[in-house]
């Protein structure tokens, strides 16, 4: 996977101009992989795009539910957490792909665990933990 | 009806258990059979959707047969048939609205759709006949994390809620760095009983004067960073001890404004519901707390903590009482507001 952007995040306001900037470019149907360990701010990231959707609920975990849906900005927004899905076979199951090929912008946290089953157009955002504290390193695939 | 008494059976299936009861006159169970999935879990550090959904298809026909069989009543004696329409795991919740909606069709039942934060709340009910609304409920579980103000048998006004995860989620989280396994709650509360809250001091999160609102994902952030700097200067970590302190900080907050809603609703009376319900700590501070403001604290058994018919089956008689009615065409909802429940 060729990454074309490598971005230095310094702090939660840099977070918030990328994930804004990302969630008004979004398009329906595209779907957004969010790569990167336990507290490395996938879901920080994740509010910011709901936010540059114009999407004024609160984003909240779908560790839980795997899939959370917000309706109320430009496009609907599918968050979802496949962390504790096993197979990817399992995503079909719960009718994720209904999802990805939909009207929405899907954002997927933990997709490097499910990725045979993402479309081939997928945007990657790989985020590791940068030298200094708080510093996270963006690495995209676009 | 049988002995004179209304019938409800309940279906419960969001996650990770098939449940079915049946309650005579809304609030005495004659049987709650729990098929907890939670063993085959354990091997994928959480709930599967897909084996969730598997596994309620292949348990349902007999968890209904095995509740007819315990409660010693028939299809035809049964008046109602409740089940949960929300939220939860689609894949699961499916299994059971379509059971719950061919059984209702087959016997010609009335079918009543209960949102499951209601039946957590109707637990206590079940718990404790004398119990009445209105009063303030904490609900905490593996994914919701809400104070409410329960005003009548079938209207719950959310004032609080999570922003990022919920107390369960933080849990699992914080169990799984400290490789402790799933689900985390009990994991932690049980190592924590060894370790010293106070050892490590992590941010209680209040956020704003007044917010009944929670926010956990600091927290986690925090443990995590805790970890992340011992390992680099190659100390020991001592888990009992960042699981306690982490437990303290949690609490601290929960408890804080599970307490300040209760005084200023002024119902005197604080129920606690869902699974959190059973964490020994979460008991024992609530219990301390609610003493010294002279709030009469309910705590249902852990049965009725987790996730059971017996409380969707309490949950929807109201609403049957109340006039209320689902239709067949009824659907499952994964993400569902409470202001939806009615």
């Amino acid at each position: 996977m060729e990454i074309k952007r490598t971005i230095t995040i310094k702090n939660e306001e840099d977070t918030k101009e990328f994930g804004l900037w990302l969630g008004q470019n979004a398009r329906a149907g595209q779907v957004l992989a969010l790569i990167g360990d336990l507290g490395t701010g996938k879901t920080t990231l994740a509010k910011y795009i709901a936010e540059g959707l114009g999407i004024t609920d609160y984003i909240v975990s779908p560790t839980f539910t795997i899939i959370r849906e917000y309706e109320g900005g430009r496009l609907p927004l599918y968050h979802f957490d496949v962390y504790r899905i096993g197979d990817p076979d399992e995503l079909f199951n719960i009718g994720a792909h209904d999802y990805f090929y939909g009207q929405g912008l899907c954002v997927v946290e933990w997709a490097d665990l499910v990725e045979e089953e993402l479309p081939e157009d997928t945007m990657y955002v790989f985020i590791e933990y940068g030298n200094e504290e708080g510093e996270r390193i963006y690495k995209c695939t676009f | 009806m049988k002995n004179n008494k209304f019938l409800t059976m309940a279906f419960e299936s969001s996650c990770d258990e098939t449940a079915i009861a049946i309650l005579a006159d809304g609030r005495e169970v004659l049987s709650n059979v729990i098929s907890s999935q939670i063993d085959i879990f354990k091997n994928y550090g959480g709930v599967v959707p897909e084996i969730a959904a598997r596994h309620h298809l292949e348990n349902i026909n007999e968890v209904v047969d095995e509740a007819l069989k315990k409660a010693d009543v028939t299809m035809e004696d049964i008046d109602l048939i409740a089940v949960t329409e929300g939220p939860g795991l689609v894949g699961a919740l499916l299994i059971g609205v379509a059971t719950a909606k061919a059984v209702a069709f087959a016997c010609d039942k009335p079918i009543i759709g209960v949102h499951h934060i209601m039946g957590h709340v109707a637990a206590n009910y079940i718990e404790f006949p004398q119990l009445e609304p209105p009063f303030t409920a904490l609900i905490a579980s593996g994914g919701h994390t809400n104070i409410a103000e329960v005003k009548n048998y079938t209207e719950v006004e959310i004032i609080g809620g999570t922003r990022d995860d919920a107390i369960g989620e933080a849990y699992d989280k914080v169990a799984r760095v400290l490789g402790l396994g799933y689900p985390g709650g009990p994991k932690i509360d049980k190592i924590a009983k060894e370790g010293n809250p106070d050892a490590i001091h992590f941010k209680r999160v209040f956020l704003e004067k007044d917010s009944m609102d929670f926010s956990f994902s600091g927290l986690k952030t925090a443990v995590l960073n805790h970890l992340n700097i011992a390992k680099q200067k190659g100390e020991e970590i001592n888990r009992a001890d960042v699981a306690a302190s982490f437990q303290q900080a949690v609490m601290d907050v929960v408890t804080e404004k599970a307490v300040q809603a209760a005084k200023e609703m002024g119902h005197g009376k604080l129920v606690l519901a869902g699974g959190v319900a059973s964490n020994s700590a979460l008991r024992a501070i609530l219990k301390k707390k609610c003493d010294e403001e002279q709030i009469k604290l309910y705590v249902p058994s852990p049965i009725l903590c987790t996730d059971n018919g017996a409380m969707i089956g309490c949950a929807g008689y109201y609403k049957y009482k109340e006039g209320q009615r689902s239709g067949l065409d009824m659907d499952a909802h994964a993400n569902m507001p409470l202001s939806k429940a009615k």
